[in-house]
C-alpha cells in the first residue's frame, strides 16, 4: 500500500515536473510578447564626410497593431570583432535612424531592440557596413550652378574693369563725406578714431572694414593726420597694421607709420567699450568711423562720439544695430552699402567688378521673385497647371536643403 | 591732483569701508567668509557706480574701473584661449610629451595634417615679431581672410540669396480666389485670408523695393528711384521697430543692475 502511494506521489511529482517545463515555456512566451523589428537595413549616409550610416526598418508588428505595447526602440551598434553598445533610444513608431558618430576606418554591425513592459525583442543584425566619404554633394548642384553664375558675372566685370571699361556705381550717401571728415580732423589737429567692430577676421564685415581702412589711412597719410585704432582682436590688429603700413608706403611716407596707431585692448566686449569711450573723451577725435560687426556697444560708442562733437560715419550689416547708427551718427552705411563702400572708395577693378557681379545676382533675384510670385498667384487663384508647375520648379531650383 | 580730488577719494574710501563692514555683518553666519563676501559685493557695487559715473563725465573712478576691467579681461581671454584652444584641443592631438607636461590625456589619433596647419599658421603669425622675416605673417593672414571669404560666399548665397528668393515667391491672392469674392468678404482676423494676402503683398513689395535700393549699378531716378524710396521707407520702419525692441532689452539690463544695487548691496528691496 505504502509502495503504491509512493509510486503515485512519484508519478505526480514527475508529471508536475514534466508539466512544469511547458509551463516555463509559456512564461517565456508571455515575456516574448512583442515581435522584433524586421527588414533592418544599414546604408551609407549619402554626401557626408564618411561619418554617417542610415538605418531603416519595419517596426514591430505589435507597434502597429497595439501601439501601447511597444514603448520604444533601442539602436545598438558594435564594431566588427568588438562588443556592442546602445547608441540611441527612440520612441514607439520610429522606423529610421542616422548614426552620425561613425569612423571611416571602422566596420559596424547594427541591431534594433523593440522595448515593451513584458520584455524586449532583438532584431537580426545588419550586414557589416563601413561608412564612406563623398567629395561632392549632388543634392546641392543648384547651389553650385548659382555660385558659378554669380562668380562668372564677377569675373566678367573684373576683366571688363581691367580692360579699361568704365563701370558705373551710383553715389553712396555718406562716402563722399569721408575725405571731408578726414580734412576736418587735419584742420582741427585732432585724431581720427577707426573702430572695425568687435568681431575677428573670420567675419566678412571686419574684412570689409579693413578694406575701407586702406582707403581711409591712405588719405590720412596724405593729409598727415593722426589715426587711432583700438581693436578687440589680435588678428584684426595684425591685419590693420599691415593695411595702414601699406597705405603709408603707397603715399610715399613709410617713415610716418607707427605700430602704435593700432592697439589691442581686450577681447571682452564691454571692457573694450569702456576703453574706447575713455579714449574718446580724453583724445576728443574729430572723426569717428564705426565700420564692421557691432552688437550692444554700437549705441554706447556712437553716443559718446556724439558727446565729444565728432563727425561720425558708421556702417554695419547687423540688422539690430543699424537703427542706433542711423539715429546717432551723421552718416550710416546700411547693410550691403558697407560692402559696396570699399569698391566705391577704392575704384579698384577687382572690387568694382565684384560689386557689379553682385548686382547681376540681385537682378536675377528680382526677375525670379517677380516671375515666381506671378506664377504662384495665377497658379493658386485660377488653378493653372502650368503656372503651378513653374512655381514648383523655381522652388526646387532655389531650395537650400 | 587737486585737494578736492583727495577729499572725494578719501570720502569714497570711507564709504567703501563702511559698506564692507555692514555687508560683512549682514553675511555673518550665512557664508564661510563674511569678510570676503562683504568685500566682493561692495567692490561690485562700487565698480558699477564707477562705470555709471561716466554718464556725468570722465573721472578717476571711471578710469580705475576701466583699466581694471580691460586689464583683467585681456589677461583672462589670453589664458582662456591658451588653455582651452592650445592646451585643451591642440596639444593632446599632436604631442605625447607636451600632453604629459600639461597634465592632459593624450589622444592617440592617426597623424592628421589638419592639426598641424594651425600650428604652422600660428608660427607664421608670430614671425611678425621679426623685422627681417615679418612679411611671412601675411601668408597666414591671407589664408584666414581667403578661407573666410570663401566660406561666407556659400553661407550668404544660401541664406541671403536662395532662401530669400524661395521665401518671397508667395501667392498674392488667396488659393482658389481670384479676387471677386475676397473683396466682398473682408475680415481682419489675423488668420483670415485677407490678412494673409496683405502680408504676402508686404513681403513681395518690401523685398522687391529693398533689393532695388541696394542696386548700385543704376542711378536711382524715375520709377527705379521711386521703388528705391519705398525700399528705404520700409527699411526705416523696420529699423524703428528694431530700435524699440532693442531699447526694451537695454532697459531690462538697467533694471538688472539697479536691482543688484538696491537689493543685493543696499538691501532696500526684498
Amino acid at each position: 500500500m505504502l509502495f503504491r502511494v509512493a509510486i503515485a506521489f512519484a508519478c505526480l511529482f514527475i508529471i508536475a515536473g514534466v508539466a512544469g517545463q511547458p509551463a516555463g515555456d509559456t512564461a517565456l512566451a508571455v515575456q516574448q510578447t512583442i515581435a522584433p523589428v524586421t527588414s533592418l537595413i544599414a546604408t551609407n549616409h549619402e554626401y557626408d564626410n564618411g561619418t554617417g550610416i542610415d538605418l531603416i526598418w519595419v517596426p514591430s508588428i505589435d507597434d502597429r497593431l497595439a501601439p501601447s505595447r511597444v514603448t520604444g526602440y533601442e539602436v545598438w551598434r558594435s564594431v566588427v570583432g568588438g562588443s556592442g553598445s546602445r547608441i540611441a533610444e527612440l520612441p514607439a513608431g520610429a522606423n529610421k535612424f542616422t548614426d552620425e558618430q561613425c569612423s571611416r576606418e571602422s566596420t559596424y554591425v547594427y541591431s534594433v531592440v523593440a522595448i515593451s513592459v513584458a520584455g524586449n525583442a532583438v532584431s537580426i543584425s545588419t550586414a557589416p557596413i563601413q561608412p564612406a566619404r563623398e567629395w561632392i554633394n549632388l543634392h546641392r548642384l543648384n547651389l553650385l550652378a548659382i555660385a558659378f553664375l554669380v562668380s562668372a558675372a564677377v569675373i566678367y566685370f573684373i576683366q571688363s574693369a581691367r580692360s579699361g571699361k568704365k563701370l558705373f556705381v551710383r553715389k553712396i550717401a555718406g562716402l563722399d563725406a569721408v575725405d571731408d571728415a578726414i580734412g576736418r580732423a587735419t584742420e582741427m589737429g585732432r585724431p581720427i578714431l577707426f573702430i572695425p567692430g568687435i568681431q575677428d577676421m573670420d567675419d566678412v564685415q571686419t574684412i570689409a572694414a579693413i578694406t575701407i581702412l586702406g582707403r581711409v589711412s591712405r588719405v590720412v597719410a596724405d593729409y598727415d593726420t593722426k589715426i587711432k585704432m583700438p581693436v578687440s582682436r589680435s588678428l584684426v590688429m595684425t591685419a590693420a597694421r599691415e593695411t595702414i603700413k601699406a597705405s603709408y608706403m603707397a603715399a610715399g611716407r613709410p617713415d610716418a607709420y607707427n605700430d602704435d596707431m593700432v592697439s589691442y585692448v581686450t577681447d571682452e566686449q564691454f571692457g573694450y567699450v569702456a576703453a574706447v569711450d575713455g579714449i574718446m573723451v580724453r583724445e576728443k577725435p574729430a572723426t569717428c568711423f564705426y565700420l564692421g560687426a557691432f552688437f550692444a556697444e554700437s549705441l554706447i560708442l556712437a553716443e559718446t562720439g556724439n558727446s565729444v562733437g565728432a563727425i561720425q560715419i558708421a556702417g554695419t550689416a547687423m540688422p539690430a544695430q543699424i537703427p542706433f547708427f542711423v539715429a546717432a551718427c551723421d552718416f550710416a552705411l546700411i547693410g550691403e552699402e558697407l560692402f559696396a563702400a570699399s569698391a566705391y572708395l577704392s575704384n579698384e577693378p577687382k572690387q568694382l567688378g565684384s560689386l557689379k557681379g553682385q548686382d547681376v545676382g540681385k537682378a536675377v533675384a528680382l526677375v525670379v521673385i517677380v516671375v515666381g510670385t506671378m506664377a504662384a498667384t495665377i497658379g493658386s487663384a485660377w488653378d493653372v497647371t502650368f503656372m503651378n508647375q513653374l512655381w514648383s520648379a523655381l522652388k526646387v531650383v532655389f531650395q537650400t536643403n | 591732483m587737486k585737494r578736492s580730488t583727495y577729499i572725494v577719494m578719501a570720502v569714497m574710501a570711507l564709504l567703501f569701508a563702511v559698506s564692507w563692514y555692514f555687508k560683512a555683518a549682514t553675511y555673518h553666519g550665512n557664508v564661510m567668509s563674511p569678510l570676503v563676501a562683504g568685500f566682493m559685493i561692495t567692490l561690485a557695487a562700487f565698480l558699477t557706480l564707477a562705470i555709471i559715473s561716466f554718464v556725468y563725465q570722465d573721472n578717476p573712478f571711471y578710469k580705475f574701473a576701466e583699466h581694471l576691467f580691460v586689464g583683467i579681461s585681456a589677461a583672462f581671454w589670453m589664458c582662456q584661449s591658451f588653455w582651452s584652444t592650445i592646451v585643451g584641443n591642440l596639444i593632446p592631438r599632436i604631442s605625447t610629451g607636451l600632453s604629459k607636461y600639461f597634465g592632459q590625456p593624450y589622444r592617440d589619433e592617426p597623424w592628421n595634417f589638419v592639426y598641424w596647419l594651425p600650428v604652422i599658421l600660428g608660427i607664421l603669425l608670430l614671425l611678425r615679431l621679426s623685422s627681417k622675416i615679418g612679411w611671412v605673417s601675411r601668408w597666414a593672414l591671407a589664408f584666414i581672410v581667403g578661407t573666410t571669404a570663401g566660406l561666407s560666399f556659400i553661407r550668404y548665397l544660401r541664406s541671403d540669396f536662395m532662401e530669400q528668393i524661395s521665401s518671397t515667391m508667395v501667392p498674392l491672392l488667396a488659393a482658389g480666389n481670384s479676387g471677386e469674392s475676397l473683396l466682398s468678404n473682408i475680415t481682419l482676423s489675423a488668420t483670415g485670408p485677407f490678412v494673409a494676402m496683405l502680408t504676402n503683398w508686404v513681403i513681395f513689395l518690401g523685398v522687391i523695393c529693398g533689393i532695388v535700393y541696394f542696386f548700385f549699378s543704376k542711378e536711382h531716378t524715375g520709377l527705379f528711384g521711386r521703388a528705391s524710396r519705398v525700399g528705404i521707407w520700409i527699411l526705416m520702419i523696420t529699423f524703428g521697430a528694431a530700435f524699440g525692441y532693442t531699447v526694451m532689452g537695454r532697459i531690462t539690463l538697467l533694471v538688472g543692475r539697479l536691482t543688484f544695487l538696491y537689493k543685493d548691496w543696499l538691501g532696500l528691496i526684498s
